[in-house]
């Protein structure tokens, strides 16, 4: 049961946002402007960063935030879906780009503690042909998670247990993207 | 030296709040509305200095030296806490400072959030409530504790600098207290341009 009173049916931090649209609206805005438009510079698919998000969520143990991320990527990764659990399970044996694992590997940094984050690291991922907006955005989805974790799991938010659910969501996310839940 | 690319003369998460104004654009406001904004609602009890001594006491656990010191000099100004010295009771032994014991309550909700969502446990939000606590303060602080979980990570997981002057603090601090937080604005008081490297 969450801590607080909000709207009932609504899971994670869809409850939230209707429950206090004036944080809902810039916390929606960030998730867009991260997991979707991303910086000039930057050559990072909605695929990828979907899968950063659903990693670190996985770090934290927050279970709502690393299914819908990961259902999110999954359909947005289309055929190559398996990739999402595959680097969910383990990213150093996962077939994806030298790129992807050099920055999912500073993601965990920032996680555990982002003071570790170090220039061997952000070196790693430049030789793989990583861009300051690729490490940047790195950086501000593995920051941005363990804030959207710690609010999700800090008020003890519904977190549905059926598949299908997130199966949906993950659809939604990846076609629509980042709207705040209309008030109803 | 910052891992990537910044604008020079501009410290801590100024420099990467420049680099990509889309995401300035909503940190700015959530900052705003959890720091500033909310303090004015009829369902808050929490103050502008004891919004900002729960994000100061966060950076503080998370070790984040620029947030925890601009954040402390807002609280300070707020507070009426001129040596700084209430800050740095709350920062080392929060139950022995001089502080309500709902803050104290929130502010150990507010370490829990900073372990993991998880050890938010009823009996803390139910020792809160005891004194006081209302639905959006327990909201608030959660987020706020939160939010400040991530600005950390962006500012020390970029390596960005941090000036080390307590006055330019405090200066920045009456900008914040009288005009809220942005990102467009002038960083150093007007005449004074040195560039942050050269301060550290």
């Amino acid at each position: 049961m969450p801590h607080i009173t909000l709207p009932e049916g609504l899971p994670g931090i869809r409850s939230l946002a209707v429950y206090r649209p004036e944080t809902g609206q810039p916390l929606y805005e960030l998730a867009q402007a991260l997991l979707r438009s991303g910086s000039p510079d930057s050559t990072l698919t909605s695929a990828e960063r979907e899968l950063i998000a659903a990693f670190v969520s996985k770090q934290n143990c927050t279970a709502f935030c690393m299914n819908s991320h990961a259902a999110a990527s999954r359909y947005l990764y289309g055929d190559q879906r398996d990739l999402v659990d595959d680097v969910l399970n383990n990213p150093d044996n996962a077939s994806i780009a030298p790129k992807l694992k050099a920055l999912l590997a500073i993601a965990h940094h920032v996680q555990a503690d982002a003071r570790t984050v170090s220039n061997a690291l952000v070196a790693a991922a430049r030789t793989e042909g990583a861009t300051d907006g690729d490490i940047h955005d790195t950086v501000l989805i593995a920051a941005s998670f363990c804030m959207y974790n710690r609010y999700v799991d800090g008020l003890a938010t519904l977190t549905p247990t059926d598949p299908a659910a997130y199966e949906a969501m993950g659809e939604r996310m990846g076609t629509l993207g980042y709207q705040v839940p209309k008030t109803t | 030296m910052p891992y990537i690319q910044l604008p020079e003369g501009l410290p801590g998460i100024r420099g990467p709040m420049a680099f990509s104004p889309q995401t300035a654009d909503p940190l700015n406001a959530l900052v705003n509305v959890l720091l500033r904004d909310n303090a004015s609602r009829p369902d808050s009890s929490l103050t502008e200095g004891e919004r900002e001594l729960i994000a100061t006491y966060v950076s503080s656990l998370n070790d984040c030296f620029f947030c925890q010191t601009i954040h402390g000099a807002v609280a300070s100004h707020h507070l009426g806490d001129d040596d700084w010295s209430l800050v740095q009771s709350v920062k080392c032994n929060p139950d022995q400072a001089a502080i309500s014991p709902k803050l104290k309550a929130l502010l150990a909700v507010a370490g829990a959030v900073q372990q993991s969502g998880k050890a938010v446990t009823p009996e803390l939000i139910a020792a809160a409530r005891a004194e006081g606590a209302t639905d959006l303060d327990i909201h608030d602080t959660v987020l706020i504790a939160a939010a400040f979980c991530m600005f950390n990570r962006y500012v020390d997981g970029l390596a960005t600098e941090a000036p080390n002057k307590p006055d330019l603090y405090r200066y920045r601090a009456t900008r914040i207290a009288a005009d809220g937080y942005a990102s467009q604005d002038a960083y150093m008081p007007p005449g004074e341009s040195t560039p942050v490297a050269g301060t550290n």
